[in-house]
C-alpha cells in the first residue's frame, strides 16, 4: 500500500480532531479531540517510519504518546479542579485572561 | 623628608581641615572652627617651607620632581595620573598661597565672629585653598583642570556665602558662569595640545612640544589662545572680567583670598607654567600682552570712578593682574611672579584694612559716606597707607621693585613693546591716583558720624541691617553678615594678620632688588631655564625705570592729595568738564551692558525658545506624545484579539500553522 493512504487517513483524523477542538465547548471533549490530533500525527509518523524502513518514526510516536499522557493528566486535573469549585465546565465561560 | 612627601602634606592639610570642619558642622563651639581651619592652612604653609628647603637640597638641574599617587586611566593609553609636580615654580606658588592664606584665615577668625555660618565659612575657605594648591601642584593637565574647576566652585560658594542676599547669589552665579567659560577654554586648549603630544603630563608635554609643534603653527597657537581664555576668565581680564567686581558681594576675607592668593593669580600661573608652549606661539603671547595692557588701563580708569571701597580695590586687582599677565606673556616670568607675590601681600593687606573700615561703618562700603576715619582707627589707617604705598609702587615698598621689573623687561624687548612700556607707566599713574583717592576720601577730611562714634569708643551698628548694595533690609537668618562687627583696633588676630602682611608689603621686594639681590631669579631659574626670551636691559634703562617709577608714583600721590584733600571741589569740576569720559568710567566702560546685549540676552532668548518651542512642541509634543500615541493605538488594535476565548486562540493558531505550512509547501 502506498504512503498516500496512510497520510490521507491521518489527515482526515487530524481534521476531525481540529474541528472538534474548535467546535466543542466541553473541556473533556476538547481533550478527546486533542488526542485524535496527536494520534493522527502518530499515524503519519508510523507511516513514514514504514516507508523509510527504520524505527525513528516509531520512537517519535512513543514520545508523542508519553507527552499526550502528561497533557491529559494536567488537563484532567484542571477539569476536576473546575468541577470541585463548582465552575461551569465550559471553555467559553473561562475568559478572565483577556487583554 | 623628601620634597614630594612634604608637598603631599601641603595638599592634604587644607583638605583635612575642610572635611573636619564640614563634617563637624554645628558641633564646633565658638571660634574652634576658625582655629582648626587656620591651623590646617598653617600646617600647609609649614610643609610648603619644608618642601622649599628639601627642593633646595637638590642640584639645580634636578629640581623637577614628580610623585604619582595612582594611575587613573592607564588601560586606555591616556597617562591620566594623580601626579604632583614639585619644581621651583610650584613651590614658589604654594609658599605664597599657603602663607597669605594662613594670615587671611587668622584674620577671618575674628572678622567673621558674629556670623552664624561661621563653621561653614571655614570649611569653604579651607576647600578654596586646597583647590588652589591642587591647581598649582598639579603635574598634568587633568589635575590642573580639576583644581581649576574646584577653584571656580569654591569661589561660587564663597561669593554667595551670604545667600540671603539676592545680590550675593547672583554675583556668585555670574562668577561661576564666566569661570566655566574659562574652564571650557582650558579643556579645549588641552585637547589641542594633547592631540599632538599624546601626553597629559606637563614635563612630557614640554619635552615633546618643540618637536611636535612648529613654532607659530596653527594648532599650538589655537591651543595657547584657548588656554588664554581660561587664564582670562580666572584672572578677570577683559572681556571676561565682569565677575570680579561683583564678587565683592562675598565676605571681605574671601575678597582678600580671591585677589591675593587663591584665584585670580591662577591665570598668571597658568601662562608661566605653560611657557614652553607659549614660546612656540608668539601670536598668543602678544594677545596676552595686549589684553593685559588694556585691562590694566581700563581697570585703572574704572577704579578712578568707582565709589564702593571694595570695588575700587577690586579694579585695582584687575589692573595689577593686567601687569602680571602682560609680564608673563612677554616672557618676563620671574618679574610677573615677583609681582604676583608682592601683590598678594599688599592686596591682602588692603582688603583686610578695607574690611576693618567696612566694619567700622556698620557694613557700609560707599566711599561717599566715609571720611575722616584716620583718628578713629589709626592701625587700620597705617595698614591701608602701607598697602596703598606698596600698590602705587613708592620706593622702597615691595610693589615698586616688582612692577618696575616687569616694565624694565618690556623696555628690554624693544620694538612695539615700548607702547606697552609707556602704557604700564600710565597705569602706574592711574594706580597711584585711584589708590590715594580712596585713602584720602576714607581717612581724611571731616570725620563722618560713624568715625565720631568710634572716636568716643563705640562701634557703630545700624539699627536695622541692610544690604549695602541695594538697600534691602537683611533677612537676618543664617545667610547674612552677623550682627557683630570686628575692627582691627579691637581684635588681636586681625591685627596680627595685618601686621604680618604690612611687614611683608614693605620688605617683600627684597627678594629681587635689581642689581642687588637675585634670590627669586636664582630660585626660579631652573623652571625657566629653557626660556628662549632673555633680555639684558642696559643700566641706563634700569636707572630710567627706577627713577620714572618713583617719580610717577609719588607724583600720582601728590596729584591725588591736591585733588581730593587740598581742593575737594576740583574732582567734581573735572568730572563735569569731561562728562562723556565720566559716564564711561562710572558705567565701567559699559562692559556689563555689552555682554548683556551680546551674550546674556540672546542666551536667555534662546533658552526661552528652546523651552517653549523645542521642548514643549518638538520633544514633548512630537517625540514623547507621538511615541506613546503610536504604541497606544497599536496595542488597542492588537488587544481585541486577546478576548480570552480558548477556541479562538486555537483557531488562530491553526490558521497560522496552516499558513506557515502552505508557505513552505509553495516554496519547495
Amino acid at each position: 500500500m502506498s504512503i498516500g493512504w496512510y497520510l490521507a487517513v491521518s489527515a482526515l483524523i487530524f481534521a476531525i480532531g481540529a474541528g472538534g477542538v474548535l467546535i466543542r465547548r466541553n473541556p473533556l471533549v476538547i481533550f478527546l479531540c486533542l488526542e485524535l490530533m496527536l494520534n493522527a500525527a502518530n499515524l503519519a509518523l508510523i507511516g513514514f517510519s514504514r516507508m523509510w524502513g527504520n524505527g525513528d518514526g516509531q520512537i517519535f510516536a512513543m514520545i508523542v504518546l508519553v507527552v499526550a499522557a502528561c497533557e491529559v493528566t494536567v488537563g484532567l486535573g484542571i477539569v476536576v479542579a473546575m468541577h470541585r469549585r463548582r465552575l461551569p465546565v465550559d471553555v467559553d465561560e473561562m475568559r478572565e485572561l483577556q487583554g | 623628608m623628601s620634597a614630594t612627601t612634604a608637598a603631599w602634606i601641603v595638599l592634604a592639610a587644607p583638605l583635612a581641615g575642610a572635611l573636619v570642619t564640614g563634617a563637624l558642622f554645628r558641633r564646633l563651639p565658638g571660634q574652634l572652627a576658625g582655629w582648626i581651619g587656620t591651623a590646617a592652612i598653617a600646617v600647609s604653609f609649614v610643609f610648603a617651607l619644608v618642601t622649599l628647603a628639601a627642593l633646595q637640597s637638590h642640584s639645580p638641574g634636578d629640581r623637577e620632581l614628580t610623585s604619582t599617587a595612582w594611575t587613573i586611566a592607564g588601560t586606555v593609553k591616556v597617562d591620566a595620573r594623580l601626579t604632583i609636580l614639585v619644581d621651583p615654580l610650584s613651590v614658589f606658588m604654594i609658599c605664597v598661597v599657603a602663607g597669605v592664606s594662613t594670615l587671611i584665615h587668622l584674620y577671618s577668625i575674628s572678622y567673621l565672629r558674629g556670623d552664624r555660618g561661621y563653621v561653614r565659612f571655614f570649611s569653604y575657605l579651607n576647600f578654596f585653598v586646597f583647590s588652589m594648591l591642587l591647581l598649582v601642584l598639579a603635574g598634568n593637565f587633568l589635575l590642573l583642570i580639576v583644581g581649576w574647576a574646584f577653584v571656580g566652585a569654591a569661589s561660587y560658594m564663597l561669593i554667595s556665602f551670604w545667600y540671603r542676599r539676592t545680590t550675593a547669589t547672583s554675583a556668585g552665579m555670574k562668577a561661576f558662569v564666566i569661570n566655566v567659560v574659562g574652564d571650557v577654554g582650558l579643556v579645549l586648549g588641552t585637547f589641542f595640545i594633547f592631540r599632538h603630544t599624546g601626553t597629559l603630563d606637563f614635563l612630557g608635554t614640554f619635552r615633546a612640544a618643540p618637536h611636535d609643534f612648529a613654532s607659530g603653527s596653527g594648532d599650538v597657537t589655537a591651543g595657547c589662545l584657548l588656554l588664554l581664555v581660561g587664564a582670562f576668565a580666572k584672572s578677570a581680564q577683559i572681556p571676561l572680567h565682569t565677575w570680579l567686581p561683583d564678587a565683592m558681594e562675598g565676605p571681605t576675607p574671601v575678597s582678600a583670598l580671591i585677589h591675593a592668593a587663591t584665584m585670580v593669580t591662577a591665570g598668571v600661573y597658568l601662562i608661566a607654567r605653560m611657557h614652553p608652549l607659549f614660546q612656540l606661539a608668539p601670536a598668543a603671547e602678544d594677545v596676552g600682552a595686549i589684553i593685559g595692557c588694556l585691562t590694566l588701563l581700563i581697570a585703572g580708569t574704572i577704579g578712578l570712578a568707582a565709589t564702593d571701597l571694595k570695588r575700587v580695590i577690586a579694579y585695582s586687582t584687575m589692573s595689577q593682574i593686567g601687569y602680571m599677565i602682560m609680564g608673563v606673556s612677554v616672557g618676563a616670568y620671574t618679574a610677573g611672579l615677583f609681582h604676583l607675590m608682592t601683590h598678594a601681600f599688599f592686596k591682602a593687606l588692603l582688603f583686610m584694612a578695607a574690611g576693618s573700615v567696612i566694619s567700622a561703618m556698620g557694613g557700609n562700603q560707599s566711599l561717599d559716606r566715609m571720611s575722616g576715619l584716620r583718628r578713629a582707627m589709626p592701625f587700620t589707617f597705617a595698614c591701608f597707607v602701607i598697602g596703598g604705598l606698596a600698590l602705587s609702587g613708592v620706593p622702597p615698598f615691595s610693589g615698586y621693585f616688582s612692577k618696575d621689573s616687569i616694565l624694565l623687561f618690556l623696555a628690554g624687548r624693544g620694538g612695539w613693546y615700548w607702547i606697552l612700556y609707556v602704557a604700564g607707566y600710565l597705569g602706574a599713574l592711574l594706580t597711584a591716583l585711584y589708590t590715594f583717592r580712596m585713602i584720602f576720601r576714607a581717612f581724611f577730611g571731616e570725620p563722618c558720624p560713624e568715625a565720631v562714634e568710634l572716636e568716643h569708643g563705640h562701634l557703630h551698628h545700624p539699627a536695622q541691617p541692610t544690604n549695602p548694595a541695594n538697600g534691602e533690609i537683611e533677612d537676618t537668618d543664617v545667610g547674612f553678615p552677623g550682627p557683630d562687627h570686628a575692627i582691627a583696633e579691637r581684635e588681636w588676630p586681625m591685627r596680627a594678620a595685618m601686621g604680618g602682611l604690612a611687614l611683608l608689603a614693605i620688605v617683600g621686594g627684597i627678594v629681587a632688588i635689581p642689581k642687588t639681590t637675585s634670590w627669586l631669579d636664582n630660585f626660579l631659574a631652573p623652571t625657566f631655564a629653557n626660556s628662549t626670551i632673555s633680555v639684558h636691559p642696559s643700566n641706563g634703562l634700569l636707572a630710567l625705570g627706577l627713577i620714572l617709577g618713583a617719580v610717577i608714583s609719588l607724583g600720582g600721590i601728590g596729584l591725588a592729595y591736591y585733588i581730593w584733600v587740598l581742593r575737594p571741589s576740583l574732582a567734581p569740576e573735572i568730572a563735569a568738564r569731561v562728562p562723556l569720559l565720566t559716564r564711561l568710567f562710572e558705567n565701567k566702560w559699559y562692559f556689563d551692558e555689552v555682554i548683556d546685549a551680546l551674550v546674556v540676552r540672546p542666551g536667555a532668548w534662546f533658552g526661552r525658545f528652546a523651552q517653549n518651542t523645542v521642548e514643549r512642541v518638538f520633544v514633548d509634543g512630537a517625540l514623547i506624545s507621538g511615541t506613546t500615541g503610536l504604541v497606544r493605538a497599536g496595542s488597542a488594535l492588537v488587544r481585541g484579539t486577546q478576548n480570552g476565548l480558548l477556541r479562538v486562540y486555537a483557531g488562530l493558531m491553526l490558521v497560522g500553522l496552516a499558513a506557515v505550512g502552505l508557505y513552505f509547501l509553495l516554496q519547495s
